[in-house]
Order: C-alpha cells, then structure tokens, then sequence
C-alpha cells in the first residue's frame, strides 16, 4: 500500500515535472520572440540611392537602417592608379553603369565610430584609436580588423537598392571582401 | 490551532505577537543578531550601499514621473522639462547622477575590504557570490539608465556595448540586432532598456539584496583578526550581561549607532557632491541629443568601467574580448582561486599581502589608461596594465598555495 502510494506520488511529480518543462519552454520561445525585431522595422529597411547623383571624389553619407553609409564616386584616375597598385582592392568597388563606387557602412570595424574622409590624401582616418582606411575603405592601419563593411545592395539599372542581396554582393561575399552586415 | 488570547486589544503588541511574532522578528532580525566588536568603519560599507541604494530608488521615482521614454522626446524631457520646469527636478536629478557614480565607489570599498579581510573565504562564499551577482547587476543598471538621457554618449556607448555581443570574428550581428530590435540603438532599444533599468534589473537588485543578507547570517560578519569564535557562546555572555568579556555586540541599537554614524559622514559628502559638485557625474558631451551620423571623437565608459574597458582595449579584438570576459568572471572565482587556508587580513598573509596591492594599484592604472586617449605611451602603458591584470589572477593560485598556516 505505501508502495503503491509512492508509485502514484512519482507519477505526478513527473507528470507535473514534464508539464512545467512544456510550460516552461513555451513561456522562453514567446518571450523571445516577443524581443524579436518588429516586422515594420525590418521592411523599412531597405533604401534606394540613384547613383547618377553623386560626383567623384565627394564623400555623401547616406542614411540606411540608421546606419551611416559613405558613398564615393571613384575618378577614373583613381580606378587606373587602384588597377596599378592595388588590384585587390578594386574588387570592393561597386560598379553602376560606368562609374566605380566606394559604397560601405561608415562604421569602424574596430569598435564603431564614424571615420572621416580626408579629401587631401584620399583615405578615411577612425579618430577614435587611429584605425585607417583606404579610398576603398579597405583598412591599412590597425586597430580595425577588416575594411568597412559593404551593406547588401542589388543594382537596378542606375540605382542601388541597398538591404537586397544581389548577384555582385553574393559574389563579394564568396570571395570574402565584405561579412555578412 | 494556535492560541489567540481573546481580551488582547487590537493592534497591541501582544495581538501583533499572536499573529507575526514580531518579538521573535526583531530578535532574529537585530536585537539578537550578534556582531563582533572587532571590526572597523570599513565594515559599515554595505549599510552605506543599503541607504544609497534607497535614495537612487526614491530619486528615481521623482524622475520617472516626468521622463519621457521616446527618442523625439527623452533628451528633451531630462534636459529642459527636469531639470528647467519641475520644481526641484534638478535635485532629483542630481541626487540620482551623483548615486550612480558614488555607488561603485562604495561597492569597490566594500569588495576590497572583503579581499583585504579574506571574508570571501571558508562558509562566506554565498555572501561573496551573491555579492559579486549584485555588482553585476549594479552593472546593467547603470548601463542601462545610462542610456536613458539619449545624449550622444547615451547613443554611442549603446552602440559600442551591444556590438560587442557579435563576439569579434564571430560576427553574430543577428544577435546585436535581437538585443537591440533594431538595426542601431533606436526606438524599440531605448523602450526595453527603459524597462530594464526601472523595472526588471531593480526588482532583481532587491531580490538578491535579501540573498546577501541572508547568506551573512549563518556564517556571520568576518572581523578584523579574521579570528573564529563561538558566536552563541558569546551571545550568552553578552546577555548574561558580561559585555566586556564576551566578542559580540547586538545589531541593534548597539552596532547600529556606529553604522549610522558612518552613513551620516557619508550623506555630508555625498550631498556636498550633490549641492556643488553634481557635474563630476555628468559627462558633457551627453548635452548633445543622439546623433546616429556623427561620432564624438573619444568615446569612454563611465569612471567605474574604465579598468575593465582598458583590459579590452590594447589587445585585438578578438583577444581583447576574451580578456575583457575575463576581467567580468575572474571575481567570481575568487574564493574557490585562494588556496590558502588563512582567513586573515592582507598584512599577515605573505605573497598575499603584495599581491593584493598589486592588484589594487594595477586596476587604478587600468582606470586611468581606460579614459585617456590610446595613443603612443599611454597606450603601452595599458596593454602593459592589462597584461600585468591578467598575470596577477593567473600567479593566484599559486601565490596562495604556498603560504603557510597561521
Ligand atoms: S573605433 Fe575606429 S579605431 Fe577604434
């Protein structure tokens, strides 16, 4: 008979156990996803950019995600001395009908601050721990691990619609020139 | 059922026995519980922690009334609303800015003095555990109230902080986003570290306030010969009425006198601060409304995290951010890291006694070098100062392994 009752008794507390568990991973799976990022934030962000606008060698700084993004038109000269001296990076570039564009999140790899453009010398300095960058924002000083980062974009004729993944930026990623942003 | 005395008058304490034992309470709670008398001002640091804590609470609530928890509308609400329009707003505010910042300076007292003491050691370990959770908590809550204002430094050091939730070559950005439910510190990131700060994290404080207080009460306060006596047989003596020859005194009121004291020379300094000298407190560039496009030129932590953002910082990411993962748990472990068996201070304790000012000294460095800019000499100096922290954690199982027994 106490036997019995003790049988009875580890039932419900292993019933009472499993369903507390059921309970309990439902209750985390909802909280987390009530955490997500809402559905109307991630429809916003998407943002088209004509590139007929911009001029060479002038930095404007687009608004994507309320992220900073730097878009430079390259001068042809600029592409001819890359094509020279540093063919890699020529791959960063973006190419929209017949002109070559630095288009990346203007946001420090090392720790996120925003570099400045330095029209003199054609590169982007971090002032926060001294981090430099290239005209392709490729990093050439560290403390920044890799160059800045190129959001996905997908071109349109003359527009870039960038939160689009496209064939050039599935290419850019296969070959390791940008990260996932 | 128990006895209920019918002709007791309401409300009385005999009625109030019957129902709460309030008679027991308060011997449990202070009359009865024994203190020794061997301990110095030092040890009034966690009461000092108890009132600062319930003026950041009721400080906190006067601000709450008029903070408004949207970006168009925060900095606005903390700058011109509080500070200009509700009478005695800037009191509250000045009160709440000077605790937050004064508060970490008494939890550093209060954990070095537990290291000096060796009161982390042998039975103490919940207290030290359940206090090292409460500095972290403490932690989240500065942080998070931090962001409050939505200032620049609100703004930026949101940003700094949450990426380093991508874990460096990791890249976990998707994670960075869920925290923040946006893809910068926007919005739904001010709502929930809103929540946060006045709601979750508070809540939890309170709870593991009542967890380190507890955890004191069974192994009981350390003192400073770290000397380990019967506490029930002192009791004994003490209230045979032998007070000079037994080692323990009431909680209350005799041990209460002195923390009150202390808390009294502290509220003189602490309201000095908050009457002349509130903007030690406040960083200026936070007078600046968030801007997601543009970047102050030096972004810092506030005083209390530099040593810990200065052991991230001289190394590479990577590296870095496993060295500052370090510097948050390593105090964790201490109690179980000493493998001494002396509970004793610092001065008596061989290699343990350099090593503790070592430590100290190190981390003062670390705080200095946290918040100058890293540039050349200071630069080494933090990498040298971040290393040397690292080191000395490293070295303390062994510096502690080879003394000997009291
Ligand atoms: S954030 Fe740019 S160099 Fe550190």
């Amino acid at each position: 008979m106490a036997n019995n009752n003790k049988d009875r008794r580890d039932f419900m507390g292993m019933a009472l156990g499993g369903f507390t568990a059921l309970g309990g991973v439902g209750a985390l799976y909802a909280m987390k996803c009530t955490w997500d990022v809402l559905p109307s934030v991630k429809t916003a962000g998407f943002t088209t950019l004509n590139m007929k606008d911009y001029k060479e060698n002038e930095l404007v700084v687009e608004k994507w995600r309320g992220k900073p993004i730097f878009v430079l038109k390259q001068s042809p000269e600029m592409v001819e001395k890359l094509k020279k001296e540093k063919p890699d990076d020529l791959k960063r570039l973006i190419k929209v009908g017949n002109g070559y564009y630095t288009v990346c999140i203007g946001l420090c790899t090392h720790l996120g601050c925003i570099p400045g453009f330095r029209p003199e010398t054609s590169d982007f300095l971090c002032a926060c721990h001294g981090g430099q960058y290239d005209v392709t924002a490729q990093v050439t000083k560290a403390p920044p691990p890799r160059g800045l980062d190129v959001p996905p974009f997908k071109i349109e004729g003359e527009k870039l619609v960038l939160g689009e993944e496209g064939p050039e930026y599935k290419k850019m990623l296969e070959d390791g020139i940008t990260i996932q942003a | 059922m128990a006895h209920f005395d019918e002709n007791v008058r309401p409300f009385s304490n005999e009625w109030l026995n019957e129902r709460l034992a309030i008679d027991k309470l308060k011997c449990v709670l202070s009359t009865e519980y024994w203190i020794p008398k061997n301990i110095n001002f030092l040890w009034a640091m966690g009461m000092v922690l108890a009132a600062t804590f319930a003026l950041l609470l009721i400080s906190g609530i006067f601000l709450l009334m008029y903070y408004q928890p949207t970006t168009e509308l925060a900095f606005d609400s903390v700058n011109y609303t509080i500070m200009s329009e509700v009478q005695y707003g800037w009191l509250w505010r000045h009160i709440h800015g000077v605790g937050a910042s004064v508060v970490f300076l008494i939890i550093y007292i209060h954990m070095f003095t537990g290291i000096y003491y060796g009161s982390y050691k042998r039975g103490r370990e919940i207290i030290w555990l359940s206090g090292m959770l409460l500095f972290v908590l403490f932690s989240a809550e500065a942080f998070s109230g931090y962001m409050l204002p939505w200032g620049q430094m609100s703004y930026w050091a949101g940003m700094v902080i949450t990426n380093l939730f991508s874990g460096g070559s990791l890249h976990a950005n998707a994670l960075v986003e869920w925290i923040r439910g946006d893809y910068v510190p926007g919005q739904a990131f001010l709502s929930r570290f809103f929540m946060l700060h006045v709601l979750l994290v508070p809540l939890a404080i309170i709870g593991v306030i009542v967890l380190h207080f507890g955890a004191l009460r069974i192994p009981h306060v350390n003192n400073q010969d770290g000397e380990i006596f019967d506490f029930d047989e002192s009791a004994e003596l003490y209230k045979a009425g032998k007070i000079k020859e037994s080692k323990v005194i009431p909680f209350k009121p005799v041990f209460l006198s002195k923390d009150i004291f202390v808390i009294g020379v502290y509220f003189i300094l602490f309201f000095y601060l908050v009457f002349y000298h509130f903007e030690f407190a406040m960083d200026p560039v936070n007078f600046d409304p968030a801007d997601s496009l543009k970047t102050p030129t030096h972004i810092y932590p506030e005083w209390y995290f530099l040593w810990s953002y200065e052991v991230l910082r001289p190394f590479s990411t990577d590296t870095g951010l496993v060295a500052f993962g370090f510097a948050q748990v390593i105090f964790f472990l201490l109690p179980f890291l000493d493998r001494s068996p002396n509970v004793a201070p610092a001065s008596r304790r061989g290699l343990f006694k350099y090593w503790f000012w070592a430590l100290l000294i190190d981390m003062i460095m670390l705080t200095f070098m946290g918040k100058l800019p890293p540039e050349g000499i200071w630069s080494t100096i933090g990498f040298v100062a971040a290393s040397i922290f690292i080191a000395l954690w490293v070295a303390f199982p062994i510096i502690t392994a080879t003394e000997k027994k009291l």
